[in-house]
């Protein structure tokens, strides 16, 4: 093979190669993003008020948690992504709630058995309220199972999201708000 | 049952990575009882995937719900026949049944090459061990369908609403897969020809065979997917520019233009460089678009959370295209073809100009579709491209290959007698130009579908010309009857019979898309409208409760003016247990012109008033008729022929038998 033909060749070589490596760096940005965060319509809203009843204690009022800190999860007892959700919740709530964060989850088209079955085997500890009808999921625009807002001290959304909470994004969003970022 | 399924997938692994390893010290060192061992090993490897579908079936039919998968796709309620469909109603399963697909296809290829066997057989059995061992290490690692609960629940999630509403998610999916993993058959034998540095064209032809059977799976694959978004979607539309319909568009455009320049290669020994790309471009193609909508790219509705699956897959494409494309500029020399063309205006020209405007509908589609990552990428900004640029941009390029497949089969190679094709053009010219002014007269002002419609016209008539041609040669030739005649020139015959059905497809989506009706009314009980001619009165709503689901029907009569009645449509809205929204079943009467189409959007007072949409889609069933003819000449084309006549010295088979067929076809 001549000399001629080898440098054509490593040329040709390079060229696919540079031109692999735009296409593999373009789409990795792609793969950097997540896609369960999105803009939410609702961030920035004033959250939906609700009373519902606890699985076994008295009725929730959001609007009587004002001045603290709520984390709102909608669940249920047959959604296996809010299995994956449920340690890092459980984490925020007792790590926060002598700070003024409260974690409620709300179930979500369940019966109420499943959802205290649930409850108890899986060491939900955070107060669990059941929003039959769906009237709550409804106002909140809720897809699907699960999904979680924040809601800040003045009672506005500051926080949306779709899918499983992750504990340390959860924990960075909680601590950021402690520390009066938001 | 879950830690059956796991070792059964490790296993599989292991073999796959066996069959890999002795395909390609086989082929390095030259030892036939090593690739013997290989081929074997192709059903070993299949009896074990399928296992473990198997497997995964029986759990979701027994309702394991320890397993994940189980418990997230499927319920006590579910009915039996969507348990079983629940096997591919998500990520994940949908892998395992990607996989035995992919191990059928090498198992098709170890039967079919059991004798006599191209040169390039082991390379090519290697590379598609490799791929297979890729997709199985991503349903071992990242993916995998049996991971299990630690508390597993007392009943699971069901399936996504939408996918146990309609029974052709039973035959969508798979007809993609078959035609989606597919390709890796020829790009195999691609790869394997670029490997074994042959010089000769042996591989093309074993290619194109497999090439159309994958190509004729994916026409029916793409066809279903329609036909279930316009049956269950209740949108009134067939095809939504979604990026994940697009991605399954581009490499049957790209197979496409292989199956029309490979005849370059076959009868003037040109392009050889550029149909082995063709191949590779279409496998990757086929990766890119399993990345873009597995690998957590795209942001849709409760994708899952994030695993390292979109890696992997971007390290596959990646790989797919460093090897393929390098391969091809390492072999450049021996691959330059002499040969150039004579003269624009003939066969040979035809097929550039049709390469070129299939990648041109590639390019753009291509484009609209990445450019939102592109985007985001570059300016950080969120932006969605929709329908409009892809109608705009794509459709003065579909009617210009209309135009082509108008013309093309009428021209001779070389060009050497072009008065005789003008000659022929006549009555298809007449035909169209007659078709137009009927159109036009008609009403239709839209000078795109006026033109559509003559183009369509031009198609039809060329090829059905061209077909009855053929059968008069075969009679008067006295060299047998018609269908002899058909059968000697059957590749010619057969993608003629494709133009036919391209003819009525292009027909159907240009009534449908231009000539269309809505409207969106609400009526209360007993309350009518007139839409398109007819009467259509709401007659109430009917309850009705399912184990797992909620059905609310209601009943809109429709009577033609003249007071004849013409049935009854029953649109429903469907209420599961695991979703907030409502979901919709239209109801369709289907008929050979056009079809009445009812959703209904909304219910109010309990029923007693209910918003509906209507809708009159013109030209809908030449499409699904029309997209089953081009599948039907496809498989014709791609069927073997009669036992090989020069049987002996010939080391590719599919050379051997696809040569008379050639000779005969072309004039």
């Amino acid at each position: 093979m001549s000399g001629r033909v080898t440098r054509r060749r490593a040329r040709l070589l390079a060229g696919v190669v540079a031109v692999v490596a735009v296409i593999v760096v373009l789409l990795m940005t792609g793969l950097g993003k997540d896609p369960s965060v999105i803009a939410s319509p609702l961030v920035g809203r004033a959250a939906p008020n609700f009373t519902l009843p606890q699985l076994d204690g008295p009725p929730v009022t959001l609007a009587k948690l004002r001045g603290q800190i709520v984390v709102i999860n909608f669940w249920a007892s047959w959604c296996t992504e809010c299995q994956v959700e449920q340690a890092a919740l459980d984490q925020a709530w007792r790590r926060f709630r002598d700070s003024g964060v409260v974690v409620i989850g709300v179930d979500f088209e369940d019966s109420a058995g499943a959802a205290r079955g649930y409850v108890r085997t899986d060491g939900v500890t955070y107060p669990v309220v059941a929003d039959a009808g769906s009237k709550t999921a409804l106002a909140y625009g809720l897809r699907g199972v699960p999904e979680t807002f924040v809601v800040n001290s003045s009672g506005r959304i500051v926080n949306h999201v779709i899918g499983p909470v992750g504990g340390a994004a959860l924990t960075s969003v909680i601590n950021s708000m402690l520390t009066g970022a938001q | 049952m879950g830690q059956l399924g796991t070792y059964l997938l490790l296993f599989g692994l292991a073999v796959s990575g066996y069959g890999l390893l002795a395909a390609a010290v086989g082929a390095k060192t030259g030892r036939p009882a090593l690739v013997e061992s290989a081929r074997r090993c192709a059903f070993g490897l299949f009896a074990i995937v399928a296992a473990a579908n198997a497997t995964m079936l029986a759990a979701l039919l027994t309702n394991d719900f320890a397993i994940r998968y189980v418990a997230g796709n499927s319920a006590q309620e579910t009915p039996a026949f969507f348990k079983a469909l629940s096997l591919w109603a998500a990520d994940y399963g949908s892998l395992l049944l990607w996989n035995l697909i992919l191990a059928g296809y090498i198992a098709a290829v170890a039967l079919r090459f059991r004798r006599d066997r191209p040169p390039t057989f082991p390379y090519a059995l290697g590379v598609l061990f490799a791929v297979q061992a890729f997709y199985l290490i991503l349903i071992n690692g990242p993916a995998h369908p049996f991971a299990s609960l630690a508390n597993p629940p007392a009943d699971g999630r069901g399936p996504a609403p939408l996918l146990q509403n309609h029974p052709l998610m039973a035959v969508h999916p798979p007809f993609l897969y078959l035609g989606f993993s597919g390709f890796t058959v020829p790009f195999a034998f691609g790869i394997a020809a670029l490997l074994a540095g042959q010089g000769s064209d042996q591989w093309v032809s074993v290619i194109r065979r497999w090439t159309l059977v994958v190509w004729c799976f994916l026409t029916l694959g793409l066809l279903l997917g329609a036909l279930w978004s316009y049956s269950v979607l209740g949108w009134g539309g067939y095809w939504a520019w979604d990026p994940v319909e697009n991605v399954a568009l581009l490499p049957w455009l790209m197979a496409t233009a292989f199956l029309h320049s490979v005849m370059l290669q076959e009868r003037r020994g040109m392009a050889r460089l550029w149909n082995i790309a063709l191949v590779i471009g279409a496998f990757a193609l086929t990766t890119f678009g399993t990345f873009l909508t597995r690998g957590n790219v795209l942001s849709s509705v409760h994708a899952f959370a994030h695993t390292p699956v979109g890696p992997a897959y971007l390290a596959f494409l990646a790989l797919v295209l460093l090897a393929g494309f390098g391969l091809v500029a390492w072999r450049l020399p021996e691959l330059r073809t002499p040969s150039s063309l004579t003269s624009a205006i003939s066969r040979e020209g035809a097929f550039v100009a049709n390469n070129v405007l299939l990648l041109a509908a590639t390019a753009f589609i291509l484009l609209g579709t990445t450019f939102p990552l592109v985007a985001e990428a570059v300016s950080g900004q969120q932006i969605t491209v929709g329908g409009p640029y892809f109608r705009s941009s794509v459709t003065p390029v579909f009617l210009l290959i209309l135009l082509l497949a108008g013309t093309a089969p009428l021209l001779p190679w070389r060009a050497t007698n072009r008065s005789r094709a003008l000659h022929r053009l006549r009555v298809p010219a007449t035909a169209a130009a007659l078709v137009m002014i009927a159109t036009a007269w008609a009403g239709v002002h839209q000078v795109g579908a006026v033109a559509g419609f003559g183009l369509a016209a031009l198609v039809f008539v060329t090829s059905g010309q061209e077909i009855l041609s053929g059968l008069a040669i075969g009679r008067h030739g006295m060299r047998g009857s018609a269908m002899r005649a058909l059968a000697r020139g059957r590749r010619r015959h057969a993608g003629l019979i494709v133009h036919m059905g391209l003819a009525l497809v292009a027909a159907g989506i240009i009534a449908s898309s231009s000539l269309g009706q809505q409207s969106q009314v609400t009526l209360k009980t007993g309350q009518s409208t007139v839409f398109a001619g007819q009467v259509l009165r709401y007659q109430g709503l009917h309850t009705d409760r399912q184990p797992q689901r909620i059905v609310l029907t209601t009943a809109v009569s429709v009577t033609s003016p003249s007071g004849g009645s013409a049935g009854t449509l029953d649109p429903r809205m469907n209420l599961y247990p695991a979703s907030t929204a409502p979901i919709g079943s239209p109801s369709i009467h289907r008929g050979i012109v056009w079809d009445l189409y009812a959703s209904v959007i909304s219910l109010q007072d309990n029923g007693d008033s209910a918003t509906f949409r209507f809708y009159r889609n013109p030209g809908v069933n030449w499409l699904w008729f029309g997209g089953l003819v081009m599948a039907l000449g496809g498989a014709a084309a791609a069927w073997p022929g009669r036992r090989r006549r020069n049987s002996g010295d010939d080391k590719s088979a599919g050379q051997a038998r696809t040569r008379p067929a050639v000779e005969a076809g072309a004039r």
